[in-house]
């Protein structure tokens, strides 16, 4: 027990460290993924055939492949394949690269989840804003988009709550978040080793995380629910 | 002149003509009610007026201002063919009010982007000064003009309430006061009574009526015959993508011409 209290600061402040990997990592993919999905989603629904078929194929090769295997690719084969290491070795690159895996892979969700929303506004929506007169694009932005906002909620949060937990995935290209920085203390760190339970203990960032996370799109949705329709 | 005047109007889905040379023309002022089957190519034609579907042949116009005539081979472009919509208005069987804006707003929110493009040529033109005070003169008519509208269709104890607050009828009167607040040379009714419920039809149609009387151009497809009767300058009869029967209501409705015609008012009276 005193060996417990002991180590406790020691391996917090590890998973501090690593947790905060962790959230700029989900805020880099959030930052990056939901303006790219939307434009995605645009694509997919082109009426332009060799974009939106080239979109739509771009999508099912990203949602229908793990994610780990693009963390992979992405991180090593500019070095590998092309003897040209874009993202160098250091946790920085890391970074970079487990960046560039998510957005791009949850871009290609969210991007569904926008085309499932856009679809779903009654297309009276559109003649409406267009009978008076209305340029498309403020047809999209001053009439659907908070009805399409209105619609994802619900699906966007289930999403991004999977986002929370898949960002431990960048562990297989050693990006130092929180699962690398519990699971140090198995193999030795800080001069802790032979430890499990700091691993075990990630588990609570995850779940107090997704815990505001839920609260907050709660909120959200209930905000939303001004008006029906 | 005539405000209005539509020549050999043709339209096709595939390989279905839904409008087959339709020549109309309106004056200032005048309500014309359009009658037929359903199928029959009326609201295809409400949908030409206001450019939703763009005609394969005939012309368009407004005020002796063509808006579109096939003979004519440049394609309309996007800006021309919102320009075009601007002499219409149009009121939707299914109100499609904006659920997420206030009724207020739903009237305002058109003029007040209007109002924008407007500001920004007259900052390009004449500075921002000028373009700022027109700016507040503007915003302010548009707000006295969507409170005169309210009153008009008698609801502006309405204003902050949304749209899912309404009733059908209360939502078609809004819908009502959207379209005028563009101040459109004609407006058009594609069968602003069918969705509601029978104790709220006379709400909407007394509307329609005081419109009428107020002088407004009216082009109204219905299947309120009564209204028709007392409302309508003119009456026409539509069947499989032509007019068939063309005059005033007594004309139409007492002592039709077509075989057609006789047996759809067979049906219905």
């Amino acid at each position: 027990m005193s060996q417990f209290v002991e180590q406790l600061p020691v391996v917090l402040s590890a998973l501090n460290e690593g947790f905060v990997q962790t959230l700029k990592l989900f805020i880099v993919t959030l930052l990056g993924a939901l303006p790219l999905g939307l434009i995605i989603s645009f694509g997919s629904m082109s009426k332009f055939k060799p974009l939106s078929s080239f979109v739509k194929t771009f999508v099912w090769i990203v949602r229908g492949s793990p994610l780990m295997i693009q963390l992979l690719i992405i991180f090593y084969m500019p070095g590998i394949v092309f003897h040209n290491p874009v993202f160098g070795g250091g946790e920085e690159g890391r970074f970079a690269a487990a960046c560039v895996a998510f957005v791009i892979n949850y871009s290609c969700y969210f991007s569904e989840i926008f085309r499932g929303g856009i679809k779903s506004i009654p297309y009276g929506q559109q003649e409406a804003g267009e009978v008076l007169g209305l340029t498309k694009s403020q047809i999209f932005f001053r009439i659907k988009l908070l009805q399409v906002i209105k619609h994802v909620v619900p699906p966007m949060s289930n999403e991004i709550i999977t986002l929370v937990k898949d960002t431990s995935l960048a562990r297989i290209i050693a990006m130092q978040e929180i699962i690398w920085a519990g699971e140090a203390f198995l193999k030795g760190s800080h001069g802790i080793a032979g430890q499990v339970w700091p691993l075990f203990f990630t588990a609570v960032y995850y779940l107090a995380f997704n815990g505001i996370l839920t609260i907050a799109f709660g909120k959200l949705e209930k905000k939303l629910n001004y008006y029906r329709g | 002149m005539s405000i209005l005047e539509i020549k050999n109007i043709r339209k096709s889905f595939g390989k279905n003509e839904v409008l087959k040379g339709i020549d109309l023309s309106l004056e200032k002022g005048n309500v014309l009610v359009i009658i037929g089957s359903s199928g029959s190519g009326k609201t295809t034609l409400l949908r030409c007026l206001n450019f939703l579907e763009i005609p394969d042949g005939g012309s368009i116009a407004v005020n002796g201002e063509t808006l579109i005539d096939t003979n004519d081979s440049s394609t309309l472009t996007d800006k021309q063919i919102r320009k075009n919509r601007l002499h219409f208005g149009l009121v939707f069987q299914q109100f499609n009010l904006f659920p997420q804006y206030t009724v207020k707003d739903n009237i305002t929110l058109a003029p007040k982007l209007a109002l924008k493009s407007e500001a920004a040529e007259i900052k390009k033109a004449n500075g921002s000064s000028a373009a700022r005070d027109y700016k507040a003169k503007r915003l302010h008519e548009i707000d006295k003009k969507a409170d005169e509208l309210l009153q008009q269709v008698g609801l502006s104890d309405k204003a902050e309430s949304y749209p899912c607050e309404l009733s059908g009828g209360q939502q078609q009167r809004v819908a009502i006061a959207r379209a005028l607040a563009m101040e459109p040379d004609i407006l058009c009714f594609d069968e602003p009574t069918s969705a509601l419920d029978p104790e709220l039809v006379g709400e909407v149609l007394k509307v329609l009526k005081s419109l009428a009387e107020s002088g407004k151009t009216m082009v109204v497809v219905t299947h309120e015959m009564r209204f028709a009767r007392e409302v309508a300058d003119r009456v026409v009869f539509m069947s499989e993508g032509v007019l068939t029967e063309d005059g005033t209501p007594d004309e139409v409705f007492d002592h039709p011409k077509n075989e057609r015609t006789k047996q759809f008012l067979q049906s219905i009276f």
